[in-house]
């Protein structure tokens, strides 16, 4: 799979408030919270953003808060997938939950600047920088997470593992 | 080579002799928590499964407390979504408005969660429960859903990190709030990136067990997958008349494997308030006093309980709140509530110029009960200093314990609870 998009920058330790503010968690309809998608990092990002774009933040990113309508505003804002150097850990959980590709790089993150053009090959975890022609490598995702992704997300490993369990059972 | 207790624990659930950190498990599920604005998000990924039953009707624990009672329309209609799926799966834990409170104060006051457990909840502050020799962490609305449906789920069995706290005794007015915030300060808000937080030592083996509960409950707030407490004869003491279920006792093996060890002598530790914008930002209260503040809350899965009222009142007790200063004090479930009446804590404070709220997890994540405006300023005993987290994006929380904020409440500025007292 390939991502291909404009970056948006952010610093570190962006938290879940940030991303998604507390005040519009009374509904959890994914279109709702893309309108207020990173408001309380960058008021304007909701109207800025295109889709296909790709965040960029440095590390500890998603940290705070347990509450996955923070993965879900930033997918429904048509975001492709976010590169940071380390992510928190109920939000990495939760992006492969839900389906956000999440990569983790070091180099790419020091490497990109805001507005940079960047390809991604999620199969091999290659970053490619098209504006500055740069190359950076993403940490390899665990086996089993990448189950869980080939699966479509954690819901549908499940349903497949209780669906065996039943057939054995009968 | 030795284990962790936080290794031990989840090598039983998971069917095993032994687990190594980094290795991936499937684990038994003894609990799985949601509230009403996480389980709503889970109940709909649940039924696309299109199941008839949930792995167990009683160890599912739904409490509506954040928006509670019902802050709006919008969620009125979430807390609707729990009622409902209650009724409909006959979920046994299920608390109304009335029996609700903050889900980290009741689950362990109402004995459903117990010492040697591994518990999921949709709700970053799970690890509440740490403080009981469980395994307890976060996690999202989905990781519920899948934990709903088959009592199971995966982890990665982390590495620990071992806390020692030692010394003869604590400074005046300090308590687990500032050991947590000191350590916090210490090792940063990513200091324990997927890490289990070991917390033990001569000081811990003395505290109280609402003391552990806050240490534990904001292992998130470094990072934290997980905060954990041995339990030892305070921890029985406070499981042995509540518990509801058989519980088994966990330690670490002398030779278990941390990959560091921290030491913290508390003589170095006077009470914390952590500035705007993170948790990690920590001073002495010696070097914090005089920042003006507009409100003060008290209450919230970190300091909602007894020991953190009790010590409120002590300060309040005879004085007025300061004018410029809204004080909102929150009891963490019904029976805290009850106690502090019998024990006359609430005309203290109603006395004092509070108002003394119904349990709510509001304004902690600036949901109702105290938003602030722009250009606000609050000191509350909450967990999150986070921009925006209280209300307006351009209001600012700072964090300290119940004695520093009842202190600073009187004086409309953060100040040192000796200052009030004198």
């Amino acid at each position: 799979m390939e991502f291909q998009g404009k970056t948006w920058k952010f610093g570190a330790n962006v938290d879940t408030d940030a991303i998604i503010p507390a005040r519009y968690l009374n509904t959890s309809d994914p279109e709702e919270l893309a309108k207020h998608c990173m408001e309380d990092a960058d008021p304007e990002f909701p109207n800025k953003v295109k889709p296909g774009d790709i965040i960029v933040a440095d590390k500890n990113f998603g940290c705070g808060s347990s509450r996955e309508h923070a993965p879900i505003a930033i997918k429904a804002a048509g975001i492709s997938c976010v590169i940071a150097k380390s992510f928190a850990r109920i939000f990495y959980r939760n992006c492969f939950n839900i389906g956000l590709p999440i990569f983790e790089s070091k180099e790419a993150v020091d490497g990109i600047s805001e507005g940079d053009e960047v390809r991604i090959d999620a199969g091999i975890g290659t970053i490619y920088n098209l504006t500055k022609n740069e190359t950076y490598q993403a940490t390899a995702v665990p086996d089993f997470m990448q189950e869980l992704i080939n699966a479509g997300g954690l819901m549908k490993y499940v349903e497949k593992k209780m669906k065996y369990v039943e057939k054995k059972v009968k | 080579m030795g284990m962790t207790i936080t290794e031990k624990i989840l090598a039983a659930h998971a069917g095993k002799d032994r687990v190594e950190p980094g290795e991936l498990i499937n684990a038994r599920l003894d609990v799985v928590l949601g509230n009403d604005i996480t389980a709503p998000v889970a109940i709909k990924e649940f039924e696309k499964l299109g199941i008839d039953r949930v792995f167990d009707k009683d160890r599912i624990m739904l409490v509506p407390d954040h928006f509670t009672p019902n802050k709006d329309i919008k969620s009125a209609e979430q807390a609707k979504i729990l009622r409902e799926f209650a009724r409909k799966y006959e979920i046994t834990n299920y608390f109304e408005v009335g029996q609700m409170g903050i889900e980290h104060c009741l689950l362990p006051e109402a004995g459903l969660v117990v010492p040697g457990d591994v518990i999921i909840g949709a709700d970053s502050h799970t690890c509440t429960y740490g403080a009981l020799g469980a395994f307890a962490t976060g996690v999202g609305s989905t990781d519920m859903a899948a934990g709903m449906a088959t009592g199971e789920a995966w982890f990665k069995v982390p590495e620990s990190i071992k806390f020692e706290f030692y010394g003869d005794q604590l400074k005046p007015w300090v308590s687990g709030k500032d050991l947590i915030l000191y350590t916090i300060g210490k090792i940063g808000v990513d200091g324990a990136l997927y890490q289990a937080m070991e917390f033990t030592g001569e000081v811990i083996k003395r505290l109280s067990m609402d003391s552990r509960f806050t240490m534990a409950n904001m292992a998130i707030e470094a990072g934290g997958k997980n905060g954990i407490i041995e339990a030892d004869e305070i921890t029985l003491a406070y499981v042995r008349e509540r518990a509801k279920r058989p519980y088994q006792l966990y330690q670490s093996d002398p030779d278990a494997q941390y990959v560091q060890v921290y030491q913290f002598d508390v003589a170095d530790i006077e009470p914390q308030v952590a500035f705007p914008h993170l948790p990690e930002n920590t001073k002495p209260i010696s070097k914090a006093g005089g920042v003006k503040i507009d409100q003060v809350v008290i209450g919230s899965c970190t300091n909602g309980r007894m020991e953190d009222l009790r010590v409120a009142a002590q300060i309040l007790q005879g004085k007025k709140v300061s004018r410029d200063v809204r004080l909102i004090i929150i009891p963490g479930t019904q029976n805290i509530y009850l106690q502090a009446m019998k024990e006359g804590l609430v005309e203290i404070f109603i006395n004092a110029g509070a108002v003394f709220s119904t349990p709510t997890c509001g304004p902690c994540l600036g949901g109702h009960m105290g938003i602030l405006a722009k250009g606000e300023r609050a000191l509350a005993t909450t967990n999150r200093n986070f921009v925006g987290r209280m209300g307006s994006p351009e209001s600012e929380v700072y964090l300290s314990n119940p004695a520093v904020a009842a202190a600073s409440a009187v004086t409309g500025y953060i100040v040192s609870p000796e200052e009030v007292l004198s």
